[in-house]
């Protein structure tokens, strides 16, 4: 109503509401709409932050962002969002993004404004000096044909289309030393699951969880670090599930468990091997599973020696401190592992002098179906986890024998045709220097218990960026080419049948590893790709060993790398070591930083913990800074491949404004730049960057390229030039080019497959029709073991797909991951390779052998059976092996990079503390989506110490005071959170402290706090080089730590008093 | 700001000690001075009206004057303490019967005029008939001025307040009595105070009798009543009101000197006793256990 | 899913229960209603860092951490007995049936909307602050550099468009339950229900009781504790409900002040 009788006191008294307390006193401002209903439109996106991938609708009104949440359509995530998901408009509109370039003279104290087009010119510039300057054609003949004096880091949060084009460039220059955030989160679940299953990657979807009877979350804060995922424990639980959190440390993942089993960080493959040996001595495994589906029947040589009390398997090599696998290969057969070290030096020779015959001279394998053979898998793990008794699992673990039992009880009732287990794990089982086993002895044991490719069951891998499950697929990583076709080596590798020969299997998919690399090859070098040039084989970069991104650190600090890229990386927060990582950036000619705001890897030459100390002087670092502001994921197109393998495209929403551009943008025109610079140049080394095919359409006044042309070259394309449906299409001829073969059908039809989203009561759990999942959108893996050996489902609870003999198919819920028709009483002829050599009851069709590996002969450098090593610091001697530490891990020599000494050497007591990590809820990863957020950043402020209130009492540590945390590498200080959550456990008879330490800050941003990497030693896993930060020792001291010189003073202290030397913990 | 605790946090009967209702947001001068003003203009316009009626000049036209001055500052202190003072008519925008503030703003819309009025012709000397009928809606009126402040603060779910509301009416008329009283001490001539004395003592009576019973009914709630500021207050205030009401009685109508000081007393005993209560209302908000513990012995009882 | 506008109560049912601490509902809420950030610092209250419910946190989480048990979960640890229990709950304005803060509101900025919840109109709230101390659950609260109360409005313009409150949205475990209020308490009853089958017996149900002190709240929560354990009154009362009483007293005082008056002028001289 409206006039004078509006008057809301006439309204009152002649109106209903009397009292004034309703209609009448509305004010009509009041009738007010909601932004959502009045937004010009709505764009389908997705959360930039952790590996859930939650689907988001982005409301733009008058080309502005005024609102984004959750889509509730999504299967996955049901419109659900964390608070950093909730976050994201604040995010991606606030005022704390960086809007203009900003460059950093050498010598220089502080930024300039630089124009963009200036300072692309310029890197470019860069590029091409530095490059010719640091390049290596070859090594004692051995062809290397790369650059070394550039390297570049970055990539997890980045959308497929521009990781595939960084790979891409930097390869086509030579350049492999390129490494992404997988690398230090998840690389150990790719060798891993790899080994064991055939795929890198989680095995199902957290959706799946809903199906699990009992669900084991170990290694894993998945309350905390994937909220929305978490929901579907949640509703396990509501539909009668058994919790199990096992950890150091109770966090709001605990709170919700109905177990919770607290143990010593570092020793989760005791109480895993505990659990396997339970299993195996009271058979309490599925064994028709068991015999069908794994390698435990399969015979190993007469080489292989177990590894007895000393903690060695044969091959070992004291000096390199590195294994020779060969003697741990099956008896008169050799298979090639499907993931992690697949090459191995000699690999050529020793098959070319093999007499093994069979099917691509790769031998017969020979099985014991009685699992009697001595030396069959089955009596060699019976054998080598025989020591890891309940009583050896408390005293290791600190976890007491009834709760083991516990355990132990809930894996065995919870498994079986009826009923399955899903683990859950996270970071807090890749980051050790034992990482990869200990997601092999998850592996192991889902396998005895037939949990593996059925519905509730499996390995659920949690990761943590946005699309770093994609950076692993199409790696901006030095040992992969896209679709973990193994980087070539300088040995061996010299044309494309060496490579395939050492490097493929004779069975199964992996036999047709031509196929995808021919593919590649065609995709990058097109028309100069060709038969007789072996398709330009000989343009990629060959490796020599390990080029990790700590391999990399190494060589910044030696003065062997000029340039260095970061793409939306932060490693003097987020790396191990982070003085190791800024005194290395700090060697270099010249520094790119693409980020939202300045982190600390972009500032640490003006205000780093070395220039206060005074170290270091500002003037006397000659490294030249770029920071380039990102565009961030409103404002561009692409796909996020997400922690269940699923890609989903996000569209773009508004334009980035000023100097923001996407790292498509940048990565495309750098790459026109440096083309122009080397246009007509004869040079050898110049061919391949010259020959690469490098002409994406762009659009818009920014000249933005096409991410649907990329993500079309990454599907790949037929003879017809017509967009190609599943790999099977791939061949070896050079008709087809395939950017990325694990993703060909991702646009299927000439139809973007990633951008479907039909509505979760559209479709059934598995949400298959939601975007797209590799391979050939299998929701599921290994799905052909949810049904029998016969093709029946082993349950009707537990059905997913099975054998449908009327329409000759496989069929059910998801995806088969079986050839369609393969019958399941299919036999291969003697001398089949390839899939044909799969038989139709083996589910593993990566696998060399088509089964799931106990038993791994191949692809682990540290042993083909989970051993328990202690951390690389800790004040535990090893109770189960002689070897205190993993015998083949991967350790740095520096100053600033010293071990802690042996438990029972002088000095030992002076790290008497374990410390672990992890993540919380309000912050992501190193902090720099969530330090800056005003509204994550004042739920979390500031950095904080959780300890025990026995330890408090010991130590004199006050609640909300402050604790100082010494190591080696470092001292740092942070509040003091006394709490019952920590507690000490006993351990071999005696007490031992924990304090657990979040490590998201840093001195830059909102919320501010010392870097828990500080502390964190190089100090890697062997065959995923991913460093060990889940388990160190330290020492804790009431009080702030401290300031300037005094601060590196109270290290060397403690170094001194600890007898700490260069040849500390090596040994 | 939070209280930062140092000691570890165990499970306890709160929420790390924090406050489970929000303390007043208002500011003590202001609404504290606005809860002795208005017992001030009040009951002086009620003394006028009836030194007016029975011919004590002076008396009638000095109340006259400081209930118009003090119903002003009263109104003034209200305006200033709103968050948006620009927004104070939008106190007009409607009658809420439920809420004193409501009531008690429309109260003062009628009575400020009428003081006003009846100070005016009075000082002035113009329309005297008009003036002492204006004198005696003021009066008429004033006594709810007086008066609906106790309402005010005992609607809250302030402990001390909320719990005191039998009593704080008659708190609040006896305490606006003795100030009234107070200020006609000061200012009339001994000839015309007689009424002043009487008034004094018999406020003073009610002001102390109605607090004593107060602080006997609400128990472990009156605890602020007696510690802290609000404990040093309000003992200040009763000494001043009963030095205050003795003086005048006793002294009163012989000694001009003393009348000026027992009234001077009387005026700052009725101010300390509603700073004196305001503060304990802050304090009995912050800490929880004045909200937690009589709910708790509340559901018991119920069983 | 959101629920289609109507003239039914709506609430919120919070379900303390399957809270994991997230805060998203208070960052939610924030990104919807542009609610000022209110960066205080540590504040070493378990996981809870802020000054909890007020102008610029209209849901705030609690944090409890007790050395008690939750049913039948273990928590293993090696000292006294082993149990540990960790509390959280997302608290939120209330939306009282009988709501302290809409009575005593002299402008008429707080009214009760067409689906029964409480709103403060910030075109019109004068900052008077009475309904500050009015609330007995200390809901809300001035934003200091504005002058004006805020606190929840149950996100009134998304209701009126057929949506869920963007806490209620965005909540991964669906802890915080949007809906009519009568389906709500129907939902919470059985909860309570089987927790308490699961052995949980400290499930209660708080503010679902229409015969309760503020007539039932839009707003209720199942919670593992006494309400005072997570800062909310254990019996509290709608001021308003005593205003009649202290009318009276009012009134006498009054009178008894004219009639004292008058005694005082009585039979004294001329």
């Amino acid at each position: 109503m409206k006039g004078p009788l509006d008057f809301p006191l006439l309204r009152q008294v002649l109106g209903e509401d009397k009292l004034g307390r309703g209609p009448a006193v509305k004010s009509r401002r009041s009738e007010l709409r909601a932004r959502t209903a009045t937004a010009d439109r709505v764009v389908g996106s997705v959360c930039p932050y952790c590996a859930v991938g939650c689907a988001q609708q982005i409301f733009v009104k008058d080309e502005e962002i005024v609102q984004i949440e959750g889509d509730p359509d999504a299967p996955h995530s049901r419109g659900r969002l964390c608070p950093k998901g909730a976050a994201t408009k604040q995010l991606t509109t606030g005022s704390s993004r960086e809007r203009r370039v900003l460059y950093r003279r050498p010598g220089a104290a502080d930024w300039e404004r630089l124009d963009l087009d200036t300072a692309m010119d310029m890197i470019a510039d860069r590029v091409v000096r530095d490059r010719a300057e640091g390049w290596e054609d070859e090594e004692d003949g051995d062809l290397l044909h790369r650059c070394m004096s550039i390297a570049a880091l970055g990539g997890a949060t980045l959308d497929n289309e521009e990781n595939y084009l960084i790979k891409k460039l930097l390869t086509g220059l030579g350049i492999i030393q390129i490494e992404n955030q997988a690398r230090v989160c998840h690389s150990s679940t790719v060798v891993g699951l790899g080994t064991s299953f055939g795929r890198g990657a989680s095995s199902t979807l957290p959706g799946d969880l809903q199906n699990s009877d009992l669900i084991v979350l170990e290694g894993s804060n998945m309350a905390e670090a994937h909220p929305v995922a978490y929901q579907w424990v949640v509703e396990a639980k509501a539909r009668g599930a058994t919790i199990v959190h096992v950890d150091p440390h109770y966090s709001r993942t605990s709170a919700m468990a109905d177990h919770f089993v607290p143990l010593r960080a570092g020793t989760d493959i005791a109480f895993l091997g505990g659990v396997i040996n339970h299993v195996l001595t009271t058979e309490s495994d599925f064994r028709e599973y068991v015999l069908a589906y794994t390698n435990a029947s399969t015979i190993v040589g007469e080489d292989f020696e177990e590894a007895g009390a000393d903690g060695l398997f044969s091959g070992y090599d004291a000096g390199e401190m590195s294994y020779d696998p060969e003697s741990w290969q099956y008896e008169g057969a050799f298979v090639n592992a499907a993931s992690g070290q697949r090459d191995q030096e000699g690999n050529v020779d020793r098959l070319q002098k093999s007499e093994l015959g069979g099917p691509g001279g790769r031998g017969h394998i020979q099985r014991d179906e009685t699992l009697q053979h001595p030396r069959c898998v089955w009596q060699i793990m019976k054998r080598h986890y025989a020591a890891y008794t309940p009583e050896m699992v408390e005293k290791v673990c600190g976890v007491p024998k009834d709760v083991f039992a516990d355990v132990c009880r809930l894996f065995v009732e919870n498994s079986g045709r009826e009923r399955t287990t899903a683990f859950v794990h996270g970071v807090g089982w890749t980051q050790h220097t034992i990482g990869s086993q200990y997601i092999r002895a998850a592996s192991v044991l889902q396998l005895l218990l037939g949990n593996v490719g059925r519905p509730g069951g499996g390995v659920m891998a949690m990761r943590g960026h946005a699309s770093i499950q994609g950076s692993s697929d199409i790696p901006t990583l030095f040992d992969t080419l896209p679709g973990y076709i193994p980087m070539p080596h300088a040995h061996g590798h010299d044309d494309l049948d060496d490579f395939i020969a050492a490097d493929a299997p004779a069975r199964g998919f992996w036999g047709n590893m031509r196929d995808y690399a021919v593919s590649l090859l065609k995709a990058w070098w097109g028309e100069a790709a060709t038969a007789e040039n072996d398709f330009c084989f000989g343009y990629l970069p060959r490796l020599t060993g390990s080029h990790s991104t700590y391999d990399t650190t190494m060589a910044m600090v030696e003065g062997k790398v000029k340039g260095f890229f970061l793409f939306g990386q932060n490693p003097a927060v987020g790396s191990a070591n982070n003085r190791m990582q800024r005194l290395g950036m700090s060697k270099l000619d010249w520094l790119v930083v693409r980020d939202f705001s300045l982190i600390e890897s972009a500032t640490w030459w003006k205000d780093g913990p070395e220039i206060e100390s005074g170290e270091i002087r500002t003037e006397e670092i000659d490294t030249e800074v770029f920071f380039l502001p990102a565009a961030a994921h409103t404002e561009k197109e692409g796909t996020f491949t997400n922690t269940q393998r699923m890609l989903q495209w996000h569209n773009k929403a508004v334009e980035p404004k000023d100097d923001q551009r996407s790292d498509l943008w940048f990565t495309y025109h750098l790459g026109r730049k440096i083309r122009e610079r080397l246009a007509g140049s004869e040079e050898e080394r110049d061919r391949p960057i010259l020959d690469l095919t490098w002409d994406y359409p762009t659009e818009g006044p920014l000249e933005e390229p096409s991410a649907e042309a990329v993500l079309e070259e990454i599907n790949g394309r037929g003879p017809d030039g017509k967009m190609l449906s599943a790999y099977t299409e791939l061949k070896a001829d050079g008709s087809t080019a395939c950017g990325c073969w694990i993703y060909c059908g991702c646009f299927a039809d000439g139809v973007n497959q990633t951008a479907r989203r039909t509505p979760k009561e559209e479709q059934n759990w598995t949400g298959g029709e939601w975007a797209w999942a590799w391979p050939a959108n299998r929701r599921i893996l290994y799905n052909r073991a949810s049904a029998g050996p016969s093709g029946k489902p082993w349950s009707e609870r537990k059905k997913l797909v099975w054998w449908d003999e009327g329409q000759g198919e496989w069929t059910g819920l998801d995806t088969p991951d079986f050839e369609a028709t393969k019958r399941p009483d299919y036999v291969p002829d003697e001398d089949a390779v390839g899939p044909a050599a799969i038989r139709g009851d083996e589910p593993f069709i990566m696998q060399a052998d088509g089964r799931g590996w106990l038993f791994a002969p191949a692809g682990v450098a540290d042993g083909p059976l989970p051993t328990h090593y202690e951390p690389q610091d800790s004040p535990v001697r090893n109770r189960l092996h002689e070897h205190q530490r993993d015998p083949a891990r991967q350790l740095y020599e520096h100053e600033w990079n010293r071990y802690h000494p042996d438990p029972d050497e002088p000095g030992a007591g002076v790290f008497p503390i374990v410390a672990t990590t992890y993540r919380l809820t309000e912050h992501f990863t190193a902090g720099g989506m969530s330090r800056w957020t005003p509204y994550l950043a004042e739920l979390q402020p500031e950095f904080f110490v959780e300890v025990s209130p026995e330890l408090a009492a010991e130590r004199g540590l006050e609640h909300s005071g402050w604790a100082t945390i010494v190591s080696a590498r470092g001292a740092v200080e942070a509040r003091v959170m006394v709490t019952d959550r920590m507690t000490p456990l006993r351990v071999d008879g005696r007490a031992v402290h924990q304090i657990g330490m979040p490590y998201h800050w840093g001195p830059n941003g909102i919320a501010r706090g010392d870097s828990m990497n500080e502390l964190s030693s190089m100090a890697l896993d062997p065959s995923s080089h991913i460093q060990e930060v889940k388990a160190l020792s330290v020492d804790v001291l009431p009080g702030r730590r401290p300031r300037g010189a005094a601060r590196t003073g109270l290290v060397e202290d403690y170094r001194r008093r600890a007898g700490i030397t260069a040849a500390t913990g090596v040994s | 700001m939070s209280p930062r605790r140092t000691e570890r946090p165990v499970a306890a009967d709160d929420y790390y000690g924090r406050p489970i209702i929000k303390p007043p947001v208002w500011e003590e001068r202001e609404i504290a001075g606005y809860l002795f003003l208005g017992g001030l203009a009040g009951a002086s316009s009620i003394l006028a009206a009836g030194a007016d009626l029975r011919g004590r000049p002076a008396l009638a036209r000095r109340s006259r004057v400081m209930a118009t001055g003090a119903v002003g500052l009263s109104l003034a202190a209200l305006i200033k303490d709103l968050g948006r003072p620009a927004r104070f008519l939008n106190m007009l925008r409607v009658f809420k019967p439920t809420s004193p503030m409501s009531v008690g703003v429309w109260i003062l819309v009628g009575y400020a005029p009428l003081a006003a009025g009846a100070a005016a012709s009075d000082v002035l000397g113009q329309r005297p008939r008009l003036g002492r009928v204006a004198g005696l809606g003021g009066a008429a009126l004033g006594s709810g001025v007086a008066t609906y402040t106790a309402a005010l603060i005992a609607n809250t779910a302030v402990p001390v307040w909320h719990e005191g509301r039998r009593e704080l009416p008659w708190l609040f008329a006896g305490s606006a009595a003795g100030a009234a009283a107070g200020w006609g001490l000061v200012v009339a001539p001994r000839a015309e105070n007689e009424p002043a004395v009487r008034m004094a003592v018999l406020g003073a009576l009610a002001e102390l009798g109605a607090e004593r019973l107060m602080e006997r009914r609400l128990g472990m709630i009156a605890e602020p009543l007696h510690e802290g500021t609000a404990g040093r207050r309000l003992r200040i205030a009763k000494a001043l009101t009963a030095a205050g009401a003795l003086g005048a009685g006793l002294l009163g109508r012989r000694s001009r000197p003393a009348a000026i000081a027992s009234g001077a007393a009387l005026l700052a005993g009725s101010a300390f006793t509603r700073f004196g209560l305001f503060e304990a209302g802050m304090a009995s908000a912050r800490d929880p256990k004045y909200t937690v513990e009589p709910q708790r012995r509340r559901l018991a009882a119920r069983g | 899913m959101a629920e289609p506008a109507t003239t039914q109560r709506m609430g919120f049912f919070t379900d303390t229960s399957i809270c994991i601490g997230c805060k998203a509902c208070e960052v939610a809420c924030k990104e919807w209603n542009e609610v000022p950030d209110d960066l205080v610092g540590w504040a070493g209250r378990s996981h809870d860092n802020s000054e909890g419910l007020g102008a610029n946190r209209w849901r705030h989480v609690a944090f409890i951490e007790q050395r008690a048990p939750l049913g039948d979960q273990r928590a293993n640890f090696q000292r006294d007995g082993g149990d540990f229990r960790w509390l959280m709950e997302s608290d939120v304005c209330k939306h009282c049936t009988h709501a302290a803060c809409l009575d005593a509101c002299p402008t008429g900025a707080i009214f009760r909307t067409e689906f029964d919840t409480v709103v403060v109109q910030a075109d019109i709230c004068n900052g008077c602050g009475y309904c500050v101390p009015a609330c007995p659950y200390g809901v809300l609260d001035k934003r200091e550099e504005d002058g004006r109360i805020f606190k929840c409005t149950l996100c009134y313009d998304r209701l009126g468009e057929g949506e869920e409150p963007a806490c209620a949205k965005a909540c991964p475990t669906d802890s915080i339950q949007f809906g009519e209020l009568e389906e709500l308490r129907e939902r919470a009853g059985d909860r309570v229900q089987e927790l308490h089958e699961r052995g949980v017996a400290d499930a209660r149900l708080y503010g679902e009781d229409p015969d309760d002190g503020v007539g039932g709240a839009g707003a209720f929560f199942l919670l593992l504790d006494d309400p005072e354990v997570y800062g909310l009154p254990p019996d509290p009362v709608v001021t308003t409900r005593d205003l009649p009483e202290t009318w009276k007293h009012v009134g006498l005082a009054a009178g008894a002040l004219l009639a004292g008056a008058a005694a005082c002028f009585a039979r004294s001289g001329r």
